[in-house]
């Protein structure tokens, strides 16, 4: 059997401490510096935060604060246990078994990631709606007048809330649990079997455990995007701590107070995710070798092929034919705006800036996650931990920590510049599309640093230890043995951050320059001004820009099984 | 087969480096007048399109939503933003609070906005306003006036829409309501509406349209100029619908005057084109601009004289507050603070 707990080896091997070789020391600053880069952010806003006191606290503390919170937790806990759900069982039921439709799910189960999660909330409230369809064949069926004739659930509410989210987060634990199931699952299960387990004792018993750690991460990144959310939580109606720090900050004029709450809710959010980690402190798999995905093949027909193919496409279904559906219907009737020279220009827009966000954060990422392999500095740990916590604070209020610390710097150079050369160099990074890229990579380095982390997971220090002994250098190890070997986790890492990217608002809105639109803010200003049908044609742009990296995503995971 | 693959990785990486060049370049070159603003480009660019038209002088926007006075601030002396344009008093005011704008002296300007339009220190102007109305259902509610005292009334129990009491939209109605009326009355008041809610405020303003449609409730409180936009929606025939449920009344606190709010337009403090700015600021208050204002947006021109849309005048009458809208400004906080202690968006309480 392949799985090796490592932290037996390392125990063995003092392979943490005396493996600092020639260049590691370069290599540690420069992963220093980055890791520098993406915590800035966290300064200014620490400094933010810091720098002013709040005369709110008390109010908040009184008022809705209690109630906030409540509702924050619930929301993350429905969040957690609907996308562990729905993620664990559909990669369960297409990594292990044979049912009809199955190859079509295995990729279509990854298409909800493609629908911005306000736009979700958008499209379900439109489709439950009493003019909407549902509403309208239930009246139409028992002859009702009015909504006060019978009762039908209120999708504008907690519930609601947790439901479109989940649906549309899902993927994340799809993802990384099917990985796990396809790669080392796979032979441990058939050992399992081979030993007389059920498949219901090897789920339980071999799988589950195996797939803890990319639960853990599936399910985190879902909650932080449940927990940064605004637009659609704002227009389901459910009053999020986030809520609470865009009311503290835009209505009470409280920037200090709203730095404040987000950092509370950030505290909250590393709390959690130290606890996990701690819960499974022991547990450490790795491959022996570099194992190829491998999908299960046990065959289920009848009742139980039915009950499995609708279980795989409940939550397609929700996650995205209602939503491509509202945005279709609305679509259909404004053809003309695919005339719109604006509309292609910020599909473009959408797609560099995706693209580069892509590039840029896997790099970095993997800069980070292959500095504390190599090198097995806590301290670039502890800093690459931080790193990924962009994607639990609210947009916006990242941005305002990216805006800051920018905008100083930019006044710093051209107040040297004038004073020096008397030339004014103005303001080179804020407004430009750096800004923009840099605000995306540190908001998604989670989804980055998450597929690389769990891909470095899975190649054993064997290899490292071995191309070493036989007189790699450091950098010839990197691009001989781990590129390679890394190269599925790159590319996850690069398709997942572009599909985020691609959806990004909150920043590219504060940040952008003059005239600049991407799909996502010219979908937002129609929003904004209640005419959301009027963004239908560029929000299913945004749903396209981001089916094709799934497709390509999935495709390279299949491509890798055939060979195997 | 390595080559190829190596060939297929090194293709994408390139042609995003060339991107990224591109990126890094600036992007848009700033025009004659730059303009930060809140308001949709869809709503201003029309208006901004006759201004070029008329002076040969280009113009750029961004739509910055939450956090545009933060990014001026933040860009300091060498922000290119030459105006501000947002919607709603309070952000006109907190843009000046905030220190990024300046007094403009101009004849054009005090001669077309009415004084209680603009601001005493010069710091902003108004350019459209737009009543805070009630929504009532043509078949529900007989009634045709109201006060916004009486929506309070335990006798609409059940029966009154609203979007989010933090909408800064209700927030400066609530701020007027303390205004009028002092703190206790208005937490009082927004009790009362709170207790009259038909269910959790949520959506905006079409929302509440759409829920009387629906039968939901009776009574709700919107801006004009969504109903406007409702009636007139050939791409949503089913608006119309929403927008034929209801009937606009003017509500009016016991002055007999209706609460209204404001779009308007501030200078930079460091404004690089401060000359073209205030041409563009003037023409914006100009009749040719006020006009488009009128018919395109269905909003109220500020500038007196100029004809509202029909359909903006089958609503009746808008006759404006009299109270001046930095005093609103100044009661923001604690009507946000209010929606919070009385809890009014989490809906009726039984």
């Amino acid at each position: 059997m392949s799985v090796i707990p490592s932290d037996n080896i390392r125990r063995f091997l003092p392979w943490r401490i005396e493996r600092r070789g020639r260049g590691d020391d370069g290599y540690l600053a420069v992963a220093f510096v980055l890791a520098a880069l993406v915590a800035m952010p966290f300064a200014a806003l620490v400094w933010l935060a810091a720098s002013g006191s709040s005369s709110n606290w008390s109010h908040l503390a009184t008022t809705i604060l209690p109630e906030a919170s409540r509702v924050t937790l619930q929301l993350m806990l429905g969040v957690a246990v609907l996308t562990g759900t729905f993620g664990v069982v559909t990669a369960w039921l297409v990594a292990s078994f044979d049912f009809p439709g199955r190859r079509l799910f295995s990729w279509a189960l990854v298409l909800p990631l493609a629908v911005p999660t306000y736009i979700a909330a958008y499209c379900f409230v439109e489709f439950l709606h009493f003019a909407g369809p549902v509403q309208s064949a239930i009246r139409a069926v028992f002859g009702f007048q009015s909504s006060r004739d019978y009762w039908f659930p209120d999708v504008r509410s907690l519930w609601g809330a947790i439901l479109i989210l989940s649906s549309v987060l899902y993927p994340y634990v799809y993802l990384t649990v099917r990985m796990v199931f396809l790669m080392q699952g796979r032979k441990a299960a058939d050992v399992a079997r081979t030993l007389g387990a059920s498949q219901a004792t090897v789920f339980l018993k071999v799988l589950f455990p195996l797939a803890r750690p990319a639960i853990a991460i599936g399910v985190s990144l879902a909650l932080m995007e449940s927990v940064n959310d605004i637009g659609a939580v704002e227009f389901l109606g459910v009053r999020t701590l986030t809520f609470a720090v865009y009311s503290t900050w835009l209505n009470r004029g409280d920037l200090y107070g709203a730095t404040q709450i987000a950092l509370l809710m950030l505290a909250v959010i590393v709390l959690l995710v130290m606890v996990e980690r701690f819960a499974r402190r022991k547990q450490r798999f790795t491959l022996g070798r570099a194992d190829r995905p491998q999908p299960g093949s046990e065959k289920l027909s009848g009742g139980r092929a039915f009950l499995a193919s609708a279980a795989c496409a409940l939550p397609i279904l929700l996650g995205f034919a209602i939503p491509l559906l509202v945005l279709g219907d609305f679509a259909l009737r404004r053809l003309d705006q695919l005339g719109d020279p604006q509309l292609w220009r910020a599909l473009f827009h959408t797609v560099t800036l995706a693209g580069t966000t892509g590039l840029v954060t896997v790099l970095v990422g993997f800069m980070l996650a292959y500095g504390v392999r190599l090198t097995g500095s806590k301290r670039l740990l502890l800093m690459t931990r931080l790193a990924v916590l962009g994607y639990a604070v609210p947009g916006t209020v990242l941005a305002i920590g990216i805006l800051i610390p920018l905008a100083g710097l930019d006044n710093w150079v051209d107040a040297r510049m004038r004073a020096g050369f008397d030339v004014s160099t103005g303001l080179l990074l804020t407004g430009s599309g750096i800004a923009i890229v840099y605000a995306g990579f540190v908001r998604f380095m989670a989804m980055g640093h998450g597929s690389l982390e769990s891909g470095f997971t899975k190649l054993s220090p064997h290899l490292d230890m071995a191309a070493r002994t036989l007189g790699r250098s450091p950098g010839a190890t990197l691009f001989e043995v781990i590129l390679p070997l890394m190269r599925p986790a790159l590319l996850t890492a690069f398709l997942l951050v572009f599909v985020e990217a691609s959806k990004e608002l909150s920043a590219t809105i504060l940040l952008r320059p003059f005239d600049f639109e991407t799909l996502a803010t010219f979908v937002y200003a129609q929003t904004s001004r209640s005419a959301f049908e009027d963004g239908a044609v560029a929000a299913l742009l945004i749903v396209l820009v981001g089916i094709l990296p799934v497709a390509i995503l999935n495709r390279s995971i299949l491509a890798e099984t055939a060979r195997g | 087969m390595k080559r190829s693959r190596s060939a297929r990785t090194a293709l994408p990486i390139g042609l995003s480096l060339l991107v990224s060049a591109t990126l890094a370049a600036p992007v848009a070159q700033a025009a004659d007048v730059n303009i930060y603003t809140s308001r949709q480009p869809e709503l201003i660019q029309p208006v901004l399109d006759a201004f070029t038209e008329e002076t040969g002088l280009s113009t750029a926007t961004i739509f910055i939503d939450k956090g545009l006075e933060e990014r001026v601030k933040a860009e300091g002396a060498n922000s290119p933003a030459d105006l501000i344009m947002t919607v709603d008093i309070g952000r006109l005011d907190a843009a000046k609070q905030a220190g990024v704008v300046q007094p403009v002296e101009s004849a054009v300007l005090a001669e077309n906005i009415p004084e209680q339009f603009r601001d005493g220190e010069k710091e902003w102007f108004a350019l459209t306003a737009r009543g805070r109305v009630v929504y009532a259902s043509k078949d529900r509610f007989d009634a045709d006036s109201i006060t916004y005292e009486e929506l309070a009334d335990p006798k609409w129990k059940g029966r009154l829409c609203t979007r989010s009491g933090q909408h800064q939209y209700n927030i400066a109605l609530i701020a007027a309501y303390i205004a009028h009326h002092g703190e206790d009355a208005a937490r009082q008041w927004v009790t009362g509406l709170r207790d009259n809610l038909a269910r959790r405020p949520e959506g905006g303003d079409r929302d509440q349209a759409k829920a009387i449609f629906a039968g939901e409730c009776d009574i709700a409180i919107g801006n004009t100029y969504y109903v406007g936009k409702m009636a007139t929606n050939d791409k949503e025939p089913e608006q119309k619908e929403w927008a034929n449920a209801i009937k606009v009344i003017m509500p009016t606190f016991d002055n007999g005057l209706t609460h209204v709010n404001i779009s308007g337009v501030s200078l930079a403090k460091n404004a690089p084109n401060a000359d073209n700015a205030v041409k563009l600021m003037e023409f914006l208050s100009s009749d040719e601009a006020q006009k488009i204002y009128a018919e395109l947006n269905y909003e109220y021109p500020v500038e007196p004289g100029i004809e509202t849309s029909d359909l903006v005048k089958s609503f009746g009458e808008l006759k404006p507050d009299s109270l001046p809208l930095d005093e609103i400004a100044e009661h923001r906080t604690k009507a946000s603070e209010i929606v919070d202690e009385v809890n009014y968006d989490g809906g009726p309480q039984s």
